[in-house]
């Protein structure tokens, strides 16, 4: 864990009481983006945080930031890469211990590696992507789960990705893990719902962050991933299931699913 | 060869006992549990682990200082504040630890293991004509929980806290030492384990001495005070003629009348009192009725409190309760309904809503108490945060080294917790802070919840602290014993 404590902002967190109360969240992926733009949100709503990244420097930057706002000590820096997975439940319990409970996690941590074209294979990447995206949300959110449902209570934001609706065939290994990751939170969903934990499922479009870079083609209806944040914490709130951010998607994405195979199979996006 | 055979007695590592308990396999995040304080006000979720013998609680540290975790006995989590949570770490879980060892019936000596509670303890010698020399107002508290806060009962100002009648007391420290203590032996750590919060070991077994009494009946004078002046002179006068002494004040009175209330005080039947004491000392005598006039259910009373819980309804019942106190008069009780009125409704404090309840209770000598608590009481009439039960008793000094005791009362104030409140009952109890320690007064580390670090350092004073804490590196140099309380106040 990296000590960044901005000038003036005590060295230990805020105690819990009852009259200044602290729910904990942890954040995987947060050192820019949407992971970014939900801590600095949720850190205003009084909430305390760890922040998973694997860049040391961006992560320390953003928690200066954040605590120099808040002007206590509400967001912790942990470096780490998700597909490190025989590290996570030590560094889980110390994050845990270090934020005096867990009641909210969000998986956003992703990568997208395009082959390149719609001829075009690459295994390193593919199987890069499901470990990042797949694999590394499993790491962590099966100890989560784990907690949760002994603990009756608590939630659970995975990011998937409209991506992960319809097999296409610009990038077959980045679709399958999101379909992976979806088809994952429904299934915790599934479980968890009856022990009071809710899950919920946010499929994002375009989103104008690093990533978007790496998409080739027109990128339509493309949001500011602020905006996709504000949408997120709306549904958390409102506990939903299954999200779209922007919402239109929610749409488009309908069309897109029950367009039949053989026109599908002929389209080149 | 038994446990204690095999253990050096004091300060020496235990020899290695690792799988002989199950305790180390454990897969700690089924163990993840949502605990609360008393009030529901505060929520701190940790890895909870039940406890059956002192072995397991060995164990549990040795897994704890394997995972780097902290660790904190809880026993039925009675606390109005954080004293048993220990959000993100280990919990010990004292309640499996509830044998009564031994009861001997003509000395009054009974030894117990930590878990048990009040309400077993009474049980158990109330029949043979004992009962315990301390008691809390509601009888689920461990006796664990009661030496580590070392709490005090409505005859504080007679027999002290509950530490001043342990006999000797057993404690396993994090170093793997099993301690005995008493007043002549290992002293500093009886007198500082006692009241230490639970940060310097766990206990396991405690040998305490009863007291006699002759009936199962309780004779209590009920009269009116009219005034604060007229409420503490009258609490400070009767006292020394009664065995138990205790103040309802209405915090919602005004001017004039700022202060008023009831006084209750009682004594215990002399022999020969009582014509029968065989029935009265049955149990079924003192059985709490769990039905209001013999009808309603008391376990969904709180659900119909719950709307006069607020400003306005409770304005009401504190003014009709004043209207009923002003007779004058006397009445036999059984011990159980004189001693545990917050056992009366059960739930009650689901009555406050989502928000919970907070108290705050302060301890001032007899001399400043008046002044100190009427500024409190007019500041929280006119920041209109009225607190809705004042409760009010007779207190002497202790030996013990964390002790709340004066020479003098305390007050303690429920308040209702909503979300649009927090934050100027924050600030409103900061102040209260200040005029308290202004008025010499102290702090009880089982109630109030928002007490900072430098106030606590500010009553205590720096030469305890260092004393707490010189005997906390000796019992568990590594830290491995935290609570959030201890983070709050101590760190």
């Amino acid at each position: 864990m990296s000590d960044t404590v901005p000038a003036g902002v005590s060295p230990k967190p805020v105690p819990a009481t009852p009259l200044n109360p602290r729910r904990r969240g942890l954040i995987i992926g947060a050192s820019d983006g949407l992971g970014a733009e939900l801590a600095g949100k949720l850190a205003k709503e009084g909430i305390s945080l760890a922040l998973l990244a694997r860049r040391k420097e961006k992560l320390d930057a953003l928690c200066t930031e954040i605590n120099s706002t808040v002007n206590e000590r509400r967001a912790l820096a942990y470096v780490h890469d998700v597909s490190e997975y025989d590290k996570v439940p030590a560094l889980l319990r110390t994050i845990v211990a270090d934020l005096g409970g867990l009641d909210l996690v969000i998986f956003v941590a992703g990568v997208n590696y395009p082959p390149g074209g719609i001829d075009k294979y690459n295994f390193e990447n593919d199987r890069r992507m499901i470990e990042v995206n797949l694999i590394g949300a499993m790491a962590w959110l099966h100890p989560i789960a784990e907690m949760f449902q002994a603990a009756k209570m608590g939630q659970i934001v995975g990011i998937a990705s409209v991506a992960g609706d319809r097999g296409r065939v610009g990038n077959p290994g980045y679709n399958t893990s999101k379909a992976g990751l979806a088809t994952y939170l429904e299934s915790l969903r599934n479980r968890l719902t009856r022990h009071g934990v809710h899950v919920l499922t946010v499929k994002p479009g375009f989103l104008k962050t690093e990533m978007l870079k790496a998409a080739q083609g027109p990128t339509p209806f493309a949001i500011e991933p602020s905006k996709a944040a504000d949408d997120i914490l709306k549904a958390m709130q409102k506990r939903k299931q299954v999200i779209y951010t922007a919402s239109i998607w929610r749409w488009i994405m309908l069309a897109i699913q029950h367009t039949p195979s053989i026109i599908f199979r002929r389209l080149s996006f | 060869m038994t446990l204690a055979e095999r253990l050096p007695k004091i300060f020496h590592p235990w020899p290695a006992v690792s799988g002989l308990l199950p305790t180390m396999s454990l897969n700690l995040n089924a163990h993840f549990t949502q605990l609360e304080n008393f009030g529901h006000s505060l929520k701190a979720p940790a890895y909870r682990i039940s406890i059956k013998t002192t072995e397991e609680i060995y164990e549990a540290f040795q897994l704890a200082r394997k995972l780097e975790l902290k660790v904190t006995a809880r026993g039925t989590g009675i606390s109005y504040n954080d004293a048993s949570l220990n959000g993100g770490g280990i919990v010990l879980d004292m309640t499996g630890m509830d044998q009564i060892q031994e009861w001997d019936s003509a000395s009054g000596l009974v030894r117990c293991e930590a878990g048990v509670t009040l309400e077993q303890l009474w049980q158990k010698v109330e029949p043979d004509g004992w009962w315990p020399p301390v008691v809390s107002g509601t009888m689920k508290t461990t006796l664990g929980g009661c030496l580590a806060a070392n709490i005090h009962g409505k005859n504080n100002f007679q027999v002290g806290p509950i530490g001043e009648h342990v006999i000797e007391f057993t404690a396993i420290t994090p170093t793997g030492a099993l301690v005995t203590c008493s007043p002549k032996k290992n002293e500093d750590l009886f007198y500082s384990m006692i009241s230490g919060l639970g940060m310097l070991g766990v206990f396991t077994s405690i040998t305490l001495k009863m007291k006699r009494i002759h009936s199962g009946l309780i004779s209590v004078d009920a009269r009116p005070v009219p005034n604060l002046s007229r409420h503490l002179s009258d609490l400070c006068e009767d006292a020394p003629n009664y065995d138990y002494i205790v103040g309802w004040l209405d915090t919602f009175a005004r001017g004039k009348s700022l202060g008023r209330g009831q006084i209750h005080a009682a004594r215990n039947l002399k022999e020969g009192e009582d014509p029968h004491p065989q029935q009265t000392l049955q149990l079924a005598y003192q059985h709490l009725p769990d039905r209001l006039l013999g009808v309603m259910p008391k376990s969904v009373l709180h659900y119909f409190m719950n709307p006069f819980v607020n400003n306005l309804g409770w304005r009401g019942v504190n003014f009709a309760k004043y209207l009923t106190a002003l007779r004058k008069h006397t009445f036999k009780q059984s011990h159980a309904e004189f001693h545990f009125l917050l056992d009366y409704v059960p739930d009650w404090e689901r009555s406050f809503g989502r928000g919970g309840l907070i108290q705050y209770q302060s301890f001032v000598p007899k001399e400043t108490a008046e002044a100190a608590w009427r500024e409190i009481l007019l500041l929280s009439q006119r920041r209109k945060l009225p607190s809705y039960l004042g409760v009010t008793k007779r207190h002497r000094p202790d030996d013990f080294l964390l002790t709340h005791g004066v020479d003098g009362f305390s007050l303690a104030m429920d308040f209702k917790v909503t979300d649009r409140n927090r934050k100027p009952l924050s600030a409103m109890l900061q102040e209260f802070d200040k005029i308290i320690l202004a008025a010499g007064g102290r702090f009880y580390f089982a109630k109030n919840s928002e007490t900072s670090a430098e106030t606590a350092q500010r009553f205590l004073g720096y030469e305890t602290i260092t004393k707490f804490k010189r005997l906390k590196q000796r019992c568990d140099p590594d830290n491995l014993l935290e609570s959030d309380l201890y983070r709050r106040l101590f760190k």
